[in-house]
C-alpha cells in the first residue's frame, strides 16, 4: 500500500464515531454603530484611521501625507493622479522599492479592525506586504460586525488568494517590546469613504 | 541538540538565572493578562470555545472524508499533494521538489512541524541552506537554539543577548540592543533573503476542506513576503489541521490570536488557494503519529489544538522552567501531552512538569482538558515503567490525592495554606519545582496571584 493509503486506512480504522457539527449561526453581535467601532479598534491596534469621505478627498490626504517623490502604487484607476497604476504583468520583485501601495478593500471587521483583500483588489499578491506603508480604502456600508458576517459576505467566492490584514507588520519577539514594521508595511492607514 | 538531561534537571539550569526567571515569569504572566483582557470583551467568548471544540471533534470523528476531500479540492485547484507518514518521509518530499527545480535555498516560515522533522538539518545536510524567517525563529536559528515556545520562540532571551548574536551575525555595533534597532537591522536583512529566494516553506493554521484552500497566520508578515515572491511554495500540515468549511474560519481565527497574546486578530490571516500563474504550489500532509493519536481515547483529544501558546503562558511550571527545559519542540502543558504519544520512554518525564493546577485547560480555545490527560499520561507511564523513582513517589502522592475526593479537598487546603505559610514545606527535595528557591519571592506574585484565583474556584 502506499503512505497515503496506508494513513487513510489507519484513520479510518481510529477514528471515533461520528459527532455532530455545532451550529454557528447563534454567534450574532448586533453592534449600534459598526463605523465607530471598527474605528477605535482599528486605531486601538496600531492603524491610522482617518475619514475622509471620497476618493477627491483621499488624494489630497494622500498628496499631503506622503512623499510624491516616492513610489506611489495603486489599482484604483480613480487614483492615477497621485499614484502610478500597478501593472499587472510586471515581476512581483521589482515592488522592493514601492513606498505607498493604495488599494480597496472588500469589507472592514468592526470587531478586529481588518480589511478583506483578494488578489484582483491587491493587483499583485505580494503588494500589501512588500510596500513600506499600506492604505486601504474601506466603504463605510462594507463594514460588517464579526467575522462570522464576513464569512457570510465572502461566502463561496472564489479566488486564488485572499487575506485579512487587521494593522501594519508586527513583532513583539525582542523581550516583548512592540515593533510596527517587522518585514512589512511599517504603517497602515485605513481612508473611510461613504 | 538532543539533550539527555530530564525536565527537572533543566528546569534546575534555568532557574540559577533568578533574575531571568522572574522576567520570563513575569512577561508570560503579563501576556495572560492580555488574552483575558481580551476574552472578556468578547461576546459569547465561552459559546465561542465550546463551538471551536465541537468542531473540531467533528473533524476527529470524520477525518477519512474530510482528508479525501481536502485532497480533491486542492488538486482541482492547481496544487500538488503529498502523504508522508513521518518526519523522513516529509523532509525527502521538501528535497525532491527543491531538486527537481536545482533550488539550493529555501526561506521558511514558522512551521513547528518542520521544526519537528528537522527539516532545516536534513537539508543542510544535502546543501540547501534554509533561512527561517520569522524574527523569533531566525534568532533561534542564529543561535543554534530551538524555539523556547510555539508562538514566542525566542522569550528566554534578553535583549542584550540578542544585541550580542546580532553583532556576531549581522554586523551590528557592540552593545547595541535595542528592540526597534535591531528589528530594523534583521527587517533589512531578512527583505533580501525574501527577494532573492526562488522556494518558500510555510505551515498550515487551518486547512480548509470544502474549498482545499489553507490559512496561514503571522503578525509580521513573513509567510507572505516568502510565498509571493517565490516560484515554488510548499505548505507542510499535520493531519489535524483540517476544518469542514470555510465558515468555521470565523470560529477559530476569532478564538486564535486573542488566546494567544490578546489581540483580536493576527495582523496576517492569508488565504492560499490557487498557484499564482507561473508559480508552483505543492502542499504535504504528514501523519507522524497523528492517525496513531486517533486510537486512543484517552489522548485523542489533543488533536483539536489550534497551537495557541495560551496553555503555556498560563502554566506556572512551564513560566519557570523555560521552554528549552521540555527538550521537545513543542513545550509546555501541551508538548507534555503530544510527545509522549511519539515516543513514551523518552518524554516520561514532561507529564510530571505540571502542578495539575488546571489553569491550561481553563484558557484553551478549543477546550482540551489538558490537565486531565497529563494525570492519564502519567498513570499510563507508571504502568509501562518508564517512570523515574522520584516521579513515582510523587505520582503516587499524587494519585492517592485525586483518587478521593475528600483528601484532594483537604489537601488542597493544606497546599494553599503551606504556601502561604511555609514554603519551606513545598520547597522540599521532592518537589522539584522548588529546588533554586528558598522561598517564594516577587515572581511568586503571579503564582499567588494565580492560586488566589483559581485556588478558591476548586
Ligand atoms: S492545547 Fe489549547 S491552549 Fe495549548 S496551545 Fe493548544 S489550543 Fe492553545
Amino acid at each position: 500500500m502506499s503512505t497515503r493509503e496506508n494513513i487513510l486506512a489507519a484513520v479510518k480504522k481510529n477514528q471515533p464515531a461520528l459527532s455532530a457539527l455545532p451550529d454557528i449561526s447563534v454567534f450574532k453581535v448586533h453592534e449600534e454603530d459598526v463605523v465607530k467601532k471598527y474605528s477605535d479598534v482599528f486605531a486601538g491596534i496600531g492603524g491610522l484611521l482617518v475619514s475622509a469621505g471620497s476618493l477627491e478627498n483621499v488624494k489630497d490626504l494622500i498628496r499631503k501625507d506622503f512623499d510624491q517623490n516616492k513610489r506611489i502604487l495603486t489599482t484604483l484607476p480613480d487614483l492615477t493622479d497621485v499614484a502610478e497604476l500597478s501593472d499587472p504583468d510586471a515581476d512581483p520583485h521589482t515592488l522592493e522599492d514601492v513606498e505607498l501601495a493604495i488599494i480597496e478593500a472588500h469589507l472592514g471587521v468592526a470587531e478586529n479592525g481588518a480589511v478583506w483583500l483578494t488578489e484582483d483588489v491587491m493587483g499583485h499578491r505580494v503588494l500589501p506586504y512588500i510596500t513600506q506603508h499600506l492604505a486601504v480604502i474601506v466603504r463605510e456600508e462594507s463594514i460588517v460586525s464579526t467575522m462570522h458576517d464576513a464569512y457570510s459576505k465572502i461566502a463561496s467566492e472564489d479566488y486564488g488568494f485572499g487575506g485579512f490584514i487587521g494593522g501594519p507588520s508586527k513583532t513583539a519577539d525582542i523581550e516583548q517590546a512592540l515593533v510596527l514594521g517587522a518585514h512589512g508595511p511599517l504603517s497602515m492607514t485605513v481612508y473611510l469613504i461613504k | 541538540m538532543k539533550s539527555t538531561l530530564d525536565h527537572a534537571a533543566l528546569a534546575e539550569e534555568f532557574n540559577k538565572d533568578e533574575e531571568r526567571v522572574d522576567w520570563h515569569d513575569g512577561a508570560l504572566w503579563w501576556i495572560r493578562q492580555k488574552r483575558d483582557r481580551s476574552a472578556h470583551q468578547t461576546p459569547q467568548w465561552e459559546e465561542l470555545r465550546e463551538a471551536a471544540s465541537a468542531i473540531k471533534s467533528n473533524v476527529i470523528s470524520n477525518l477519512h472524508d474530510y482528508l479525501i476531500q481536502f485532497e480533491e479540492n486542492l488538486k482541482k485547484n492547481g496544487v500538488k499533494v503529498y502523504w508522508a507518514s513521518d518526519a523522513e518521509e516529509h523532509n525527502q518530499i521538501v528535497y525532491s521538489i527543491l531538486k527537481a527545480k536545482e533550488i539550493k535555498q529555501m526561506v521558511k516560515s514558522k512551521s513547528m512541524l518542520t521544526e519537528e522533522c528537522h527539516l532545516n538539518e536534513f537539508l543542510e545536510e544535502r546543501g540547501i541552506e534554509v533561512i527561517n524567517s520569522d524574527l523569533g525563529e531566525y534568532i533561534q536559528q542564529i543561535d543554534n537554539e530551538p524555539p523556547s515556545h510555539i508562538v514566542l520562540p525566542c522569550i528566554h532571551k534578553r535583549k542584550e543577548e540578542i544585541g550580542e548574536l546580532f553583532h556576531e551575525h549581522l554586523g551590528t555595533e557592540k552593545g547595541l540592543s535595542d528592540p526597534t534597532l535591531l528589528t530594523r537591522v534583521a527587517r533589512k536583512h531578512l527583505r533580501n533573503v525574501f527577494l532573492t529566494r526562488r522556494a518558500a516553506l510555510t505551515g498550515v493554521n487551518f486547512a480548509v476542506a470544502e474549498t482545499g484552500e489553507y490559512v496561514v497566520c503571522t503578525n509580521e508578515g513573513n509567510a507572505d513576503m516568502g510565498a509571493h515572491l517565490s516560484e515554488v511554495q510548499i505548505a507542510s500540515m499535520g493531519l489535524e489541521k483540517i476544518i469542514p468549511e470555510r465558515k468555521h474560519l470565523g470560529v477559530f481565527l476569532r478564538l486564535l490570536a486573542r488566546s494567544a497574546i490578546g489581540q483580536p486578530i493576527t495582523i496576517y490571516s492569508s488565504h492560499y488557494k490557487k498557484p499564482r500563474p507561473g508559480q508552483e504550489m505543492h502542499l504535504i500532509l504528514v501523519d507522524k503519529g497523528r492517525s496513531n493519536l486517533l486510537a486512543r481515547p484517552d489522548f485523542r483529544e489533543s488533536l483539536k489544538c489550534i497551537k495557541c501558546g495560551g496553555c503555556m503562558n498560563t502554566c506556572p511550571v512551564y513560566r519557570k522552567s523555560g521552554g528549552l527545559s521540555y527538550h521537545n519542540t513543542i513545550s509546555g502543558p501541551i508538548g507534555a501531552i503530544l510527545a509522549p504519544n511519539l515516543d513514551m520512554k523518552q518524554h516520561a518525564d514532561l507529564p510530571f512538569a505540571s502542578t495539575l493546577c488546571g489553569s491550561c485547560s481553563n484558557v484553551c480555545p478549543v477546550k482540551i482538558p489538558i490537565h486531565d490527560q497529563l494525570y492519564k499520561w502519567r498513570q499510563e507511564i507508571v504502568k509501562q515503567g518508564y517512570s523515574a523513582s522520584r516521579k513515582t513517589f510523587s505520582m503516587k502522592a499524587m494519585a492517592l490525592t485525586l483518587s478521593s475526593p475528600e483528601i484532594y479537598k483537604t489537601a488542597g487546603k493544606t497546599g494553599r495554606w503551606l504556601l502561604n505559610n511555609a514554603p519551606f514545606a513545598i520547597n522540599n527535595k521532592f518537589n522539584p519545582w522548588y529546588k533554586q528557591r528558598d522561598m517564594p519571592d516577587s515572581s511568586q506574585q503571579s503564582f499567588g496571584e494565580w492560586y488566589a484565583k483559581n485556588g478558591s474556584k476548586k
